[in-house]
């Protein structure tokens, strides 16, 4: 086993890690402040990685273009389920089972809508995924091959946590997400506009997952709609492991859980078949020793 | 409470009029809608139990699938001969013990699937009943996920993804029908026992519950493992009325659908997990010609895949109208008054 391979191997999984870190940040976010698993987070990932291809493959836009109107789109789509499904229930007091099941619901939907979408007017479900050639450009070091794609994601993740936590710290809505997150009634009771501010944490969700959809979209390049449930989950469990509700957790968990589904089956090839598994062994394992995840906020005890 | 001379008459009502329904069905409906019954039937088992540990209980659990699984293969591996085995199992040589044990009693065969997928919840317990909350959903779901990636990767157990077919088709609609009216009426036993009150006592405050001496540990185990010994007997229900079982069925999709009903139902609630099952399946089938592109309706004409968009819209309505479900933790016969004074 070559020192090559080793870091071929590292530098994969960093770079599915960091797919995950991006959608995970967004499950990190909403929980932080709803306490919402909030299991529609997979499909607006795919909502981006979908609109992504429409803007640039059937309306014909320059990439870079239909990139962030893609994440525009998407950022919108996360506040209007929050502002539709989520806000509606929460103003009423409902259980959170109840808000649980809205999240499933509008997971079906924009499963099912997507769905309809590709089959009446993309030609079908799956859908090969174009962009522009220099991202699969390979760059060798030594018997080391990279494609471009693999380290701009990383570096990308990385400085999308800069920003998120630029804001989480930095800027006044920071502050306001925050003080949510430790306290929303009191924080509603002070003359905070809370549903603008948990917008902009749904839009915020919502667009570093439509960057983690389109760059999945880009290593694997193919979409279809119901890529985000699997992909969501993970991401979740990604969430989970870092600590949810702790951004840095998040990232970090998405790292750990993309450098495992690459590594270990890259050195044990006969555990290949339970690749999609490791991301739930690994949190139960986690769960089990340190209850709250490796940056874990004890949600019972105290908050943020 | 009412009395048990008054209970005992209202069961053998419902269950005479059920087993009546039963006999008189094949009659009375075509054999889709029998199909469609009979699915019903099985849901209905499997939203009960899962309803226990769900909505009495209150522990948030998201691995019905895994239980629904293992009761399935099990059914289908005792149901199964030494020699069709040999000839199904493509992927890998069946190992000796799989192959050789063959058990064509469906009473038994049902019971040993309960009762493995049981044994399956009472290991996970350990680990499962360490968290709670949203940690323990994640962590079910996490368990589910690994039992479908088990059966996919020891094909010399389960054929992997390949499935396995030819399963004698003994349940029909009258026993699938018997073995619904059997749950329910044990499950409601169970609800209504010492032990249901205080699996009620461990969803309502668990804290205040061990405080009041109330083995918290023990009930949610008991529970777990009443919840998985129907599941099991469900899925194993399921794999002979369709004769046909593969991994592929048994994903996130099957857990999520159960959790629909129970909670457009009423979590909780036994009659809502019931009405849940007959509303969300019954729909589902009601919508169906929405996937007809030949279908219309004035200028709206079905598009394959719309049934879904449809169905989801409808589940979003409902749940901003009937936020706890549609009978909330309450059951039907609470709205009727044929019950006063009863234990909730």
């Amino acid at each position: 086993m070559s020192i090559g391979f080793i870091l071929q191997q590292i530098i994969n999984g960093f770079s599915l890690g960091s797919m995950y870190a991006l959608i995970a940040i967004g499950y990190t976010l909403v929980y932080g402040v709803l306490r919402l698993i909030n299991f529609a987070h997979g499909d607006i990932m795919m909502v981006g990685a979908f609109m992504a291809f429409i803007f640039f493959k059937i309306l014909g836009l320059n990439f870079y273009v239909a990139v962030l109107f893609s994440i525009i789109f998407t950022a919108i789509v996360g506040i209007l389920t929050y502002v539709s499904a989520y806000k509606p229930l929460l103003d009423k007091g409902a259980p959170k089972i109840s808000l649980l099941i809205t999240a499933i619901g509008i997971s079906f939907f924009l499963e099912s809508l997507f769905n309809v979408i590709a089959n009446q007017y993309l030609g079908g479900t799956y859908q090969a995924f174009y962009f522009p050639k220099w991202f699969s450009h390979i760059i060798h070091i030594g018997n080391v091959t990279i494609p471009v794609l693999t380290i701009i994601v990383p570096v990308l993740t990385l400085l999308l946590l800069g920003v998120v936590l630029f804001i989480l710290y930095k800027t006044k809505v920071g502050i306001a997400i925050r003080a949510l997150a430790f306290d929303i009634t009191t924080v509603k009771l002070m003359g905070a506009n809370s549903n603008m501010i948990i917008a902009f944490v749904f839009a915020l969700g919502s667009a570093l997952a439509a960057i983690g959809g389109i760059a999945y979209a880009m290593a694997y390049p193919s979409i279809d709609p119901y890529m985000g449930m699997l992909v969501g989950l993970k991401a979740f469990a990604a969430a989970v492991v870092g600590g949810i509700g702790s951004v840095t957790g998040a990232v970090i968990g998405g790292f750990i859980l993309g450098f495992a589904e690459v590594a270990i089956p890259g050195f044990f090839p006969e555990l290949g078949g339970w690749k999609d598994a490791f991301a739930f062994i690994f949190l139960i394992f986690v769960l089990l020793f340190k209850p709250t995840g490796i940056m874990g906020i004890d949600f019972e005890r105290q908050r943020f | 409470m009412m009395s048990a001379k008054k209970y005992f008459a209202l069961i053998a009502a419902v269950t005479a009029v059920f087993i009546a329904f039963l006999y008189f069905s094949p009659k009375l409906f075509n054999s889709y809608t029998l199909i469609v019954l009979g699915n019903i039937y099985i849901f209905i088992i499997l939203a009960v139990s899962y309803n226990l540990i769900n909505g009495v209980t209150g522990q948030f659990s998201l691995e019905p699938n895994g239980f629904v699984a293992i009761g399935a293969y099990v059914t289908a591996i005792l149901m199964l001969s030494p020699e069709v085995k040999e000839e199904l199992y493509m992927l890998a040589e069946p190992l000796p013990l799989i192959r050789d044990v063959f058990l064509p009693n469906p009473f038994l065969t049902l019971l040993i699937s309960g009762i493995v997928a049981a044994l399956v919840a009472l290991t996970l317990a350990f680990p499962v009943f360490r968290v709670r909350g949203d940690y323990l959903a994640i962590v079910t779901l996490g368990f589910g996920f690994i039992i479908r990636i088990f059966l996919i990767n020891n094909p010399e157990i389960s054929n992997g993804s390949m499935g396995l077919d030819s399963i004698p088709g003994f349940a029909s609609y009258f026993w699938i029908g018997i073995a619904c009216l059997l749950t329910v009426i044990l499950i409601y036993n169970v609800v209504y026992s010492k032990y249901g009150r205080a699996m009620k006592a461990v969803r309502d405050d668990e804290d205040a519950a061990l405080a009041m001496g109330v083995n918290t540990f023990k009930i949610k185990t008991l529970a777990f493992m009443t919840s998985a010994f129907f599941e099991g007997v469900g899925g194993g229900l399921l794999a002979s009325s369709i004769g046909a079982i593969s991994p592929d069925q048994f994903t996130f999709m099957l857990t999520f659908q159960l959790l629909i009903i129970i909670v457009l139902g009423g979590l909780g609630s036994m009659s809502g997990a019931i009405l849940g099952t007959i509303l969300v399946l019954g729909g589902m089938e009601l919508l169906r010609p929405l996937d007809d592109a030949n279908w219309h309706l004035g200028s709206i004409h079905g598009i394959p895949g719309l049934r879904m968009v449809i169905f989801s819209l409808l589940l979003l309505l409902i749940m901003l109208f009937a936020r706890r479900g549609l009978l909330g933790d309450k059951e039907i016969w609470d709205y009727f008054k044929l019950k006063k004074n009863g234990v909730k």
